[in-house]
């Protein structure tokens, strides 16, 4: 099983004094698939997603990362920066965290940050102008260009991040993590504000992102539409466990599901489902 | 041994001082966020208050010490209090919804306005006072000949902090006030909306401290009997490491801190060097924010993303 | 308060001429009372070391009829202005015009200060006051780095002075070394300390690492007081060496620069050299900037500010950026220092308060946080401004701080209300200030 899963998170435990906000929680993300996670609000999604990107570190378990060379990390063992540079992970966030006072391009130059300071021999060679440094600059601002293509903002790459209207700036997000060359993309709630037009839009991206790249996606989303169009596999959880697991048609089905959106009792649930609607 | 014992003595009455300006840094920081620079300078404003208050009444002939100190501390207490409120007006209201960086380069400038204002207004030289509170108690005769005292100033400071710190504790955990102290610290917003005046709030807030401010004044200035337009930077640094060592926010903190502030620098002083006792509080700052941010009481912090 | 501009003014000066009477003769009551003991009772201590007191009640009528008045007239400025908050909305043409005329600028201003010592070769005086301009321009520039670019209060910047001025002054005095070997030695110095107090320090939020800095500076300041035997205390190091020009001394004597080219010597001309000496080495901080914000580590710094956990989750090792940060800054701090020392040929620690660092981070917020151009023209209108208090000395500290807390209620993002991107497909636009963080947000 590990094999085609690119993210393995097991028995995972998050305890923040008295309160547990992810229990024993473990489930897989294949490889060049989107896997949504999903649930009623406080389920415990976004402390998931901050312990697989370090920004918490797990109370108990483990969540491995299997690259495609078959080298594997531990991702409780890393912290901070290095889970992006070298397991290779990307995240956006729940409250957008773009760089307000600068440019489009400039945000995804920054995401280029490790590629450019080793092209730039830590600074040295890039002070003195030297020319292998300004092919690396100019290959960054190509790779750049293209991902501006792809969300449709060329024509706003020099205007302020701040500037852009919201669905522009979650695309911008989207586009900033894809810059870093990850393998494992992970999106907090990417269609939260968009409206139907922008949410198919935000859809076409991801799946191209799947097919194009090659990269696997993680995503937390409210929007079923979009969850129910494009992910591969889809994990539910409420208060802090997985309640089902499987694919998008299974996931909508099963009475836990229902029952812990509803609020309701899962057999309140199934005599819903079976008296027909 | 009882040279100890006097040094701890000694650094408690100092701590207490300290103290009573860490409640008035812990108290701002805890329900506007800022760290009030010109709290130390308060401080000194509420020192020379009680100075040239005492030196009016004993010209005009009184001679009853309790009635001129009790005179002494109400006077310096109200008017440092409209100078705190004063401050918190000019400098920090309209930068409330600012960002940042904006109210603490504002509290720097006022900071050098109290000094300055102090300087040319009073003079610059250091304005010394006889020993107003005199006498006190041997506790302990040693057999190397050294003398343990408790003077009587002593027992003033300790006795009008610990009467204060009770009134203070009562003022922000049974009344109206206090309780609307507590909500706008957790949320302004909110505590607006469920009908608490935030501004008058905040406004209390730093009247209180600055009061508070003021009583530590007046007990330095009859503890080391003078006082200087410079005293305020140094003792405010002191006394915002006491806020912090007892962890910011917390109340009984900063009296806890600064009691240990106290008594760190004064057995510094006594043991190893005096020239560098300013240089043991600060560094203590330095390591306690390093080691332990949130401080001896305070809460651990969870960083949202 | 939406003003019907066609309402006449009468009925609305009504009411209002009442309000603001009141408003007026509360805060000079308020005045009455702060002032009553501190301005209205003049202690001193007497000769024979009693303290006595004497009343200017005089004085206090005039301050607190100065606030009265005052009052009122802050209260019809406001009701013509608008509320301090309001924001004016610039359009995008305008900010862009502004920031293309702003460019026009520095090259002017560039020339200019090239041309000083031949313009006022003969005035001493401005020629001093030069060179003390551009040291606070360079400190600022230093300081930009730290404040401006990465976001990181540092209050006491004052400590990489010193560092400088001490290193070089305790080489050449010791070790006899001379200023163009002293001075890399002193930036690498500053540097290493820069690294050594930034690192126990990067977790620490805004306000903590602000007070945090300002203990450093402190401790700096007073470990030089009392280690005499390396500093000589707060008696300072003197006959510091003045610079030479690689080894060819300023003097009147025989092997002097006058003599080997032929002209006359005279006392002006070391100024002249010191003031081209400063100007090199603040060009050379202006340049090394400016490279730098075009280079990763440049934009690290600046999306630090920006959003620091962001960065995180971009791969950034946001300890290894904030260190570059406080080491470059702290480098240039060294520099200017080293510089200093050789300037006034003695130091002492009274030049090294926290005033200084006050000072200089004044200088960086006023110039709008980033902005090359903004630091320097704030370096030149502080370092002016308080030239005008010469005879006034007492009261420029006074002013300083008034400026302070009014320029943080005015203008907080400094003079410079935009920001220049580093790089661009099309158009180089100017972003506004507004969008641009100030770090630790």
């Amino acid at each position: 099983m590990s094999g085609e899963h690119i993210l393995s998170v097991d028995h995972l435990t998050m305890r923040f004094g008295g309160i547990v906000a992810v229990n024993d929680l473990s489930f897989g993300a294949e490889r060049r698939q989107i896997t949504a996670l999903i649930g009623p609000n406080g389920a415990g999604k976004t402390t998931v997603f901050n312990c697989i990107t370090g920004f918490y570190k797990p109370t108990a378990g483990g969540m491995r990362l299997t690259h495609d060379d078959g080298h594997s990390i531990q991702l409780e063992r890393l912290n901070d920066f290095r889970i992006s540079k070298q397991a290779r992970v990307a995240r956006t966030f729940q409250n957008i965290r773009l760089f307000p006072g600068m440019t489009a391009l400039e945000n995804l130059m920054v995401a280029q940050h490790n590629a450019l300071m080793r092209a730039s021999g830590l600074t040295l060679l890039g002070l003195l102008g030297v020319p292998s440094w300004r092919v690396a600059e100019k290959q960054a601002i190509d790779l750049a260009r293209t991902w501006l293509v792809r969300i449709g903002l060329l024509d706003r790459a020099d205007d302020a991040a701040g500037n852009l209207p919201y669905g522009d700036q979650r695309r911008l997000e989207i586009a900033r993590a894809m810059c870093t060359e990850p393998a494992l993309l992970c999106l907090d709630e990417p269609a939260a504000g968009l409206n139907a037009r922008e949410s198919a839009a935000l859809s076409e991206l991801l799946l191209a992102i799947r097919t194009e790249q090659g990269t696997s996606i993680l995503l937390i989303e409210h929007d079923m539409s979009v969850v129910m169009e494009i992910s591969d596999h889809v994990v539910v959880m409420d208060y802090g466990v997985k309640i089902a697991e499987g694919t998008p048609q299974q996931v909508r089905d099963d009475p836990k599901v229902i029952a812990a959106y509803l609020g309701a009792d899962e057999e309140e649930a199934i005599a819903v489902m079976e008296s027909g609607t | 041994m009882d040279y100890f014992a006097q040094q701890l003595i000694n650094g408690l009455v100092l701590g207490s001082i300290y103290g009573l300006i860490a409640i008035g840094y812990t108290m701002v920081y805890g329900i506007v966020g800022m760290i009030n620079f010109a709290h130390g300078d308060i401080f000194m404003i509420g020192g020379f208050i009680a100075l040239i208050t005492f030196l009016i009444l004993v010209s005009f002939g009184l001679t009853a010490i309790p009635l001129i100190l009790l005179v002494v501390l109400l006077v310096s207490m109200a008017i440092t209090a409209l100078y705190g409120w004063t401050v918190e007006r000019i400098a920090y209201r309209p930068l409330r919804h600012s960002f940042r960086l904006a109210p603490m380069l504002s509290a720097i400038g006022m900071s050098f306005v109290l000094t300055n204002y102090s300087q040319i207004v009073q003079g610059a030289r250091v304005k010394p006072v006889p020993p107003i509170i005199t006498g006190g108690y041997t506790l302990h005769e040693g057999s190397g000949g050294f003398v343990v005292q408790l003077s009587n100033i002593q027992i003033v400071v300790v006795i009008t902090t610990v009467v204060l710190l009770a009134l203070f504790t009562w003022l922000v955990s049974r009344t109206r006030l206090g309780r609307d102290m507590r909500a706008c610290e957790q949320d302004q917003t909110m505590a607006a909306l469920v009908g608490v005046d935030v501004d008058r709030t905040i406004s209390m807030t730093f009247v209180i401290g600055a009061a508070l401010a003021a009583v530590a004044g007046m007990m330095y200035l009859l503890y080391y009997g003078q006082v200087d337009f410079n005293m305020g930077f140094v003792a405010g640094i002191k006394a915002f490491t006491a806020a912090v060592l007892g962890g910011i926010g917390s109340l009984p903190g900063a009296m806890l801190g600064g009691l240990a502030i106290g008594l760190i620098e004064t057995l510094w002083s006594a043991y190893f060097s005096v020239e560098y006792k300013d240089v043991a509080a600060f560094s203590i700052l330095i390591v306690v924010l390093i080691f332990l941010p949130t401080g001896l009481l305070g809460r651990p912090e969870v960083e949202k993303v | 308060m939406s003003a019907n501009p066609a309402a006449p003014k009468q009925a609305s000066r009504g009411p209002g001429a009442a309000f603001i009477f009141k408003k007026a003769l509360i805060s000079a009551l308020v005045a009455l009372v702060l002032f009553s003991l501190m301005l209205g009772v003049r202690t001193e201590a007497g000769s024979d070391g009693q303290l006595t007191y004497w009343t200017r009640f005089g004085d206090l009528a005039a301050m607190v009829a100065t606030v009265f008045g005052g009052s009122i007239v802050m209260e019809l400025l406001r009701q013509w202005w608008g509320p301090v908050g309001t924001i004016r909305a610039v359009p995008p043409k305008v900010t862009s015009a502004l920031a293309l005329a702003g460019r026009g600028v520095a090259p002017l201003l560039l020339i200019f200060t090239f041309l000083v010592p031949v313009i006022f070769y003969n005035e001493r005086y401005i020629l001093d006051l030069g060179i003390l301009v551009l040291t606070y321009v360079m400190l600022g520039w230093g300081l930009n780095v730290v404040v401006g670019l990465a976001g990181l209060l540092d209050l006491g910047y004052v400590a990489f002075y010193a560092v400088g001025a001490y290193s070089y002054a305790l080489l050449a005095t010791n070790f006899g070394l001379s200023f163009w070997v002293c001075l890399p030695l002193a930036g690498i110095l500053a540097a290493f300390w820069g690294v050594l107090l930034g690192f126990p320090v990067l977790r620490l939020r805004g306000d903590y690492l602000a007070i945090v800095t300002l203990a450093f500076g402190e401790i700096i300041r007073l470990v030089i007081i009392n280690w005499q035997s390396l500093t000589g205390g707060p008696n300072g190091v003197s006959g510091i060496p003045r610079p030479t020009l690689f080894g060819i001394p300023l003097s009147p004597g025989d092997d002097g620069l006058a003599a080997m080219l032929g002209i006359e010597f005279s006392p002006t001309h070391r100024i002249v050299f010191l003031f081209y000496l400063i100007l090199a080495l603040a060009l050379l901080t202006n340049w090394v900037t400016i490279r730098l914000r075009r280079l990763p580590i440049g934009r690290a710094w600046e999306a630090l500010r920006e959003d620091e956990v962001a960065c995180r989750a971009l791969g950034i090792n946001t300890t290894t950026t904030k260190l570059t940060a406080f080491a470059t800054g702290a480098m240039f701090g060294g520099f200017a220092g080293a510089f200093f020392a050789t300037r006034q040929g003695f130091i002492s620690p009274e030049s090294f308060t926290f005033q200084e660092s006050a000072l200089v981070l004044a200088i960086v917020v006023l110039g709008g946080m980033g902005s090359q151009l903004g630091v320097a023209l704030a370096a030149l209108s502080m370092i002016g401004g308080f030239e005008l208090f010469r005879g006034f000395d007492q009261y420029r500290m006074l002013v300083f701080g008034m400026a302070m807390v009014l320029l943080m209620i005015w203008r907080p993002r400094g003079l410079i209300g935009h920001r220049a991107p580093t790089v661009f497909l099309e158009r180089n636009q100017a972003i506004s200030s507004d969008l641009v963080k100030e770090g630790h947000g």
